[in-house]
């Protein structure tokens, strides 16, 4: 019964109606087993092949499909390994105030620190943990997507947990739910719109970093795994523009077929799990699933599945984390504010954190060594990164407003633009940036330019997307008012749309600033044809230092960028956040 | 209608649950704020019982203690002679949101009552079957909840609440957010199903602002009594027959309850004999204002005009279609501003109020200037601060925490909200939303009502 809900396949109500079958659907769902089990085999044997001392990435056209196989199975274990943490992580925040007041600073920070500053003792541990084989490296890529990939996620899910109505709550207890039942019948299940597109969030956030997490260096050592990630880096160095191309190419279908096949679908499915009632919101289509649903031998394998393994599991699972049904009496108390605990607590986690990758690097020299100069530089790196982002950001409100106000107003242009829009939004900048640094870096300006185009590329659709969606909740009455009213051109944009969409404007820029910031990493410092160009800044600092091994240089850089995040989302973005929603919400 | 014989008989039995002496706090800042006051309660084999009363008096409190959501403060409820700790495992509930879960299916959610027994799962689903027979859902259990209307909802909430068998079903405002029809519908059934002792419940405790439902319904009615909550009567319902025909002797019952509940000072036992006082209920020292809105009650004088200056209580509810907790407040206020008066259940314009009605918008707010200023206690001590102020504005939260010594903080929020209406709209103060900020200015100018009061003193 759970699985029937976790799995869009064949739902109970499939099977009282008449079911027409199709022999294609069959031999689809054949061939797709053997093209699974055939890449599990492929990506199995070469994890545990003994580790070469030099890969060589091959730029043949024919070696595609094998790099891009591997780069799609090192996603989907980041994305599983973030998803089972996120849930893990997100229910104990969600488990009472004491815990939450550890983990969600802590989470705060983690936000705050980009991918780079995770590698050394990612990959030390590692690759020391497996010294002969591939493994050591591939878990190291895993970890590595997986640190851009989990926050977000566990931060939905706690968010969802303590937003759970009270009175389904107070249902689920006098049910004398288990706590197992619980969490799979309620938590989980209201959770899961948010995760969903969190998930979506997580998996481009992924691929934005691949390239970084397939091709890394560390003191001496070079690591660089076969995958489409390190092909186009590589082609991008060699200048080979075929390859580059086809490397791109290869990438936007992946990535496409993914949304279509996989996240369209999951989404529309996912509409059962919205608790407030929608009624008329178009439905997206299935077409990623519904031939599926003509396949007996799937039909016949969901259900053979459900009753000898997941209800099985369910019971067991029920028995193994029920703890006893009639508890002692449940808590009702708020769960207080968690403000005035925030500081203390989140600079202690910075505490915990920071030893921990002064332990785990270890470095074992505390920062107090660093000498002033060098806390001079890190000052102002931070500096010129604050600049970036800001300016990335500034620069991002201004074109996407009005443009994205012209697309949510025109109903025949949004039809028409949107699904561009979206898969352009889709191609994670990072790969297009050896394309583009092929080609700025012999301009005036150089990587100035390009890393801002960079952090632009990546994050300027969040913006973007927002405005659309705010124009779009413009209630038709206001838009009535005003055509009435006749108020045209400056006066409509004072009056209407400037307030109406500024929440979605406000949502839509810490997203962007949060995704900038990861990104200063890999756009103010670049490796190209074995000559380093460096922007300055905060990230290119990271970079550097992660490069060099030079670690306590990446200890106090992180530290800088962590606190400058986590400190702008609370002096900046929150109150404007809050200002935005308070005064320019538009009641329904 | 009722389509088998009644086999149930309205004679009590045995007590199944027994709440002694609750009493449960709330913290609100650091103060502790009374929401039950030494409050028991019986429930026996057989009954039915309504719990009555005005809004915020605690009933869905007591309802969640016996249910063992909620832990007493003081006290202890006994299930069966042993003190219950933790979730009532002998009740059923249904909400008035009716709580159901919009992933899973009708049967699904049914189902879910079953889970703790651990049974086969064709045995789980063979019940939740019957359930959902039972309630008039056949049919519909491959439906989402969404597909349903609010009736049938409340079905499927009555079905998860019954298939576990429950002895106890507990019901907060279970019909509350149908449509009148379907409501009807909807407690015809419930009633058919337990005196036909077509479920196994024995005893049902139902929560509701709608009296002639809890005349219907209940065999013994406990009428509650705010700030803080306490029982204030208990008496016996009437007779089954006669509220199966809805007869005369149930128009009176509903008469009288409605004067019971809109005059929190009439004495119990003159206007009904038969019931029980239980305790006496507690003298506010302090005035508390009704949540209002200044165009409501004007309406609501308007409307008693328009009667001819008087008009009963019961009456009145029925026309305006408002619950005892939606027009209780309303004779309230007007009470309180001297506009009407409460004479034996029928509602008075006073002189004054003939006079504010008369008025045109222009004087009329002149009228209600003097009123609020006279009468209001909240309001005139809002003016006096504003005054000793250097600056003549105060923050609202600085407000809030003078009145929290008086209210639990939900409350205080609530009464300084209609104390910042009324004295906005009497042009006594002025209010600025966006810096939540209360201020005087010249337009302000109160020492002419100040006269007018001394000289009434
Ligand atoms: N968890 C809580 N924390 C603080 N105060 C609470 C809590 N739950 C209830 N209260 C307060 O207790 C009072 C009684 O609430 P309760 O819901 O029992 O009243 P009620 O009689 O059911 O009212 P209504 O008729 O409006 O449903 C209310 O004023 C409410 O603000
Ligand atoms: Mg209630």
């Amino acid at each position: 019964m759970w699985m029937g809900r976790m799995w869009p396949v064949a739902a109970e109500r499939q099977l009282v109606q008449r079911v027409r079958w199709f022999w294609w659907a069959d031999l689809l769902v054949l061939l797709l087993l053997g093209v699974v089990t055939t890449g599990l085999a492929v990506v199995g044997a070469h994890w545990l092949a003994p580790r070469q001392s030099a890969v060589s990435i091959s730029l043949s056209l024919s070696s595609l499909p094998l790099y891009t196989l591997y780069s799609f199975s090192r996603m989907l274990l980041a994305y599983l390994l973030s998803l089972s943490f996120a849930i893990v992580y997100g229910r104990l925040a969600a488990s009472g105030p004491t815990l939450e007041h550890i983990l969600i600073p802590i989470l705060d920070v983690l936000q705050g620190i980009p991918i780079l500053s995770f590698l050394p003792g990612v990959v030390l541990a590692l690759v020391a943990l497996f010294p002969h084989r591939n493994l050591g490296a591939e878990l190291a890529a895993i970890v590595l997507i997986f640190t851009s990939q989990s926050w977000n996620l566990a931060f939905s899910l706690y968010q969802s947990m303590v937003t759970i109505p009270n009175e389904l709550r107070e249902a689920a207890e006098i049910l004398q739910l288990s706590r197992w039942q619980r969490f799979t019948r309620l938590e989980l299940p209201f959770a899961m719109v948010p995760l969903l597109w969190n998930s979506i969030m997580s998996w481009a956030g992924g691929w934005f970093f691949l390239m970084a997490a397939e091709q890394f260096t560390l003191g001496e050592r070079t690591f660089l795994l076969p995958g489409l990630g390190a092909y186009l880096s590589v082609a991008a160095n060699k200048g080979n523009f075929s390859a580059l191309t086809a490397g791109l190419i290869t990438l936007v279908i992946l990535i496409i077929a993914l949304d279509h096949m996989v996240w369209r679908p999951l989404v529309a499915w996912a509409d059962r799990f919205k608790v407030e009632e929608v009624a008329g919101t178009p439905r997206e289509s299935r077409v990623g699933f519904a031939w599926l649903r003509r396949s007996f031998i799937l039909l016949g394998l969901h259900h053979a599945l459900e009753r000898s393994f997941v209800e099985p599991v369910d019971r067991w699972l029920d028995r193994a984390f029920g703890f006893p049904r009639v508890a002692s009496f449940p808590k009702q108390e708020q769960v207080p504010a968690r403000g005035r605990w925030f500081w203390v607590v989140s600079i202690l986690a910075s505490a915990v954190i920071l030893l921990a990758l002064i332990v785990q690097n270890a470095a074992g020299l505390a920062l107090a060594r660093i000498p002033i100069s060098a806390w001079e530089r890190i000052v102002r790196a931070a500096g010129l990164s604050l600049l970036r982002v800001m300016l990335t950001v500034s620069f991002g409100a201004l074109w996407t407003v009005p443009v994205g106000a012209a697309i949510g107003f025109n109903r025949r242009l949004a039809g028409m633009v949107q699904p561009w829009v979206q898969t352009l939004a889709s191609i994670p900048a990072t790969a297009l940036f050896p394309a583009i640094v092929l080609v700025l870096l012999r301009l005036p300006g150089g990587l100035q330019v390009a890393g801002i185009l960079l952090m632009a590329l990546g994050t300027h659709w969040y913006i973007l997307f927002n405005v659309i969606a705010g124009v779009r909740a413009i209630p038709n009455d206001l838009s009535e008012v005003v055509a009435i009213t006749r108020l045209t051109g400056w006066q409509r944009w004072r009056l209407l749309t400037l307030p109406a969409v500024f929440p979605y404007l406000v949502t839509g820029l810490i997203t962007a600033a949060g995704g900038a910031w990861n990104a200063t990493i890999v756009a103010e410092y670049v490796t190209f044809r074995g000559q380093v160009y460096d922007a300055g800044g905060l990230g290119a600092l990271i970079a550097r230092s992660a490069e060099t091994g030079d670690y306590r240089t990446l200890i106090a850089a992180t530290m800088v960028m962590a606190t400058i995040v986590v400190g702008l989302n609370r002096a900046l973005w929150r109150r404007l956040y809050r200002f935005a929603t308070e005064r320019y919400r538009l009641e329904k | 209608m009722l389509g088998t014989s009644v086999l149930r008989t309205p004679n009590k039995g045995a007590v199944l649950l027994e709440a002694r002496g609750i009493t449960k706090l709330y913290d609100a800042n650091g103060d502790h704020v009374v929401v039950l006051d030494n409050v028991s309660l019986e429930l026996c084999d057989g009954e039915v019982v309504a719990l009555l009363g005005p809004s915020g008096s605690g009933k869905s409190t007591l309802l969640r203690i016996i249910a063992g959501l909620v832990a007493p403060s003081r006290g202890e409820v006994r299930v069966h002679g042993e003190v219950l700790r933790g979730v009532n495992p002998l009740v059923g509930m249904v909400f008035q949101s009716f709580a159901l879960f919009p992933w899973l299916t009708v049967l699904e959610n049914v189902e879910l009552g079953l889970l703790r027994k651990d049974l086969p799962k064709n045995e789980r689903r063979a019940r939740a079957l019957t359930a959902l027979e039972m309630v008039g859902l056949g049919g519909f259990e491959h439906a989402y909840p969404r597909e349903l209307s609010g009736g049938m909802k409340q079905r499927v909430g009555f079905a998860r609440a019954l298939v576990a068998e429950p002895e106890l079903l507990l019901l907060d405002e279970p019909f509350s957010s149908l449509d009148v029809l379907t409501a009807e519908n909807l407690r015809r059934d419930l009633l058919d199903l337990w005196l036909t002792g077509r479920i196994p419940t024995r005893a049902i405790v139902l929560v509701t602002h709608n009296i002639d439902e809890a005349v219907y319904l209940a065999d013994r009615l406990i009428i509650f009594s705010a700030n803080p909550g306490r029982i204030r009567a208990e008496l016996p319902g009437l007779p089954l027959a006669q509220r199966l025909q809805k007869s005369q002797a149930t128009h009176d019952m509903v008469d009288l309850l409605y004067r019971l509940l809109t005059d929190p000072q009439e004495d119990v036992q003159r206007l009904i004999p038969q019931a029980r006082v239980v305790q006496a209920p507690a003298h506010p020292s302090y005035q508390v204002l009704p949540c209002v809105g200044v165009g409501e009650l004007t309406g609501f004088v308007e409307r008693i005009a328009q009667g001819g200056g008087y008009e009963d209580v019961f009456e009145l509810a029925r026309e305006l279609q408002l619950t005892a907790d939606q027009l209780l407040p309303l004779i309230e206020a007007t009470r309180l501003l001297g506009l009407c008066a409460i004479v034996e259940g029928d509602v008075l314009l006073t002189d004054t109020g003939k006079a504010f009605v008369k008025a045109d918008v222009r004087k009329r707010k002149e009228h209600f200037r003097k009123l609020v200023w006279e009468h209001v206690d909240l309001i005139r001590e809002i003016v006096h601060l504003l005054q000793d102020t250097p600056d003549l504005r105060q923050t609202e939260d600085e407000l809030l925490k003078r009145l929290e010594v008086h209210y639990r903080s939900a409350e205080a929020r609530r009464q300084l909200a209609t104390a910042i209406e009324w004295g906005r709209y009497a042009e006594l103060f002025a209010y600025d939303e966006q810096e939540r900020l209360l201020y005087l200015d010249q337009e302000h100018d109160v020492s002419n009502l100040e006269d007018s009061q001394q000289f009434n003193a």
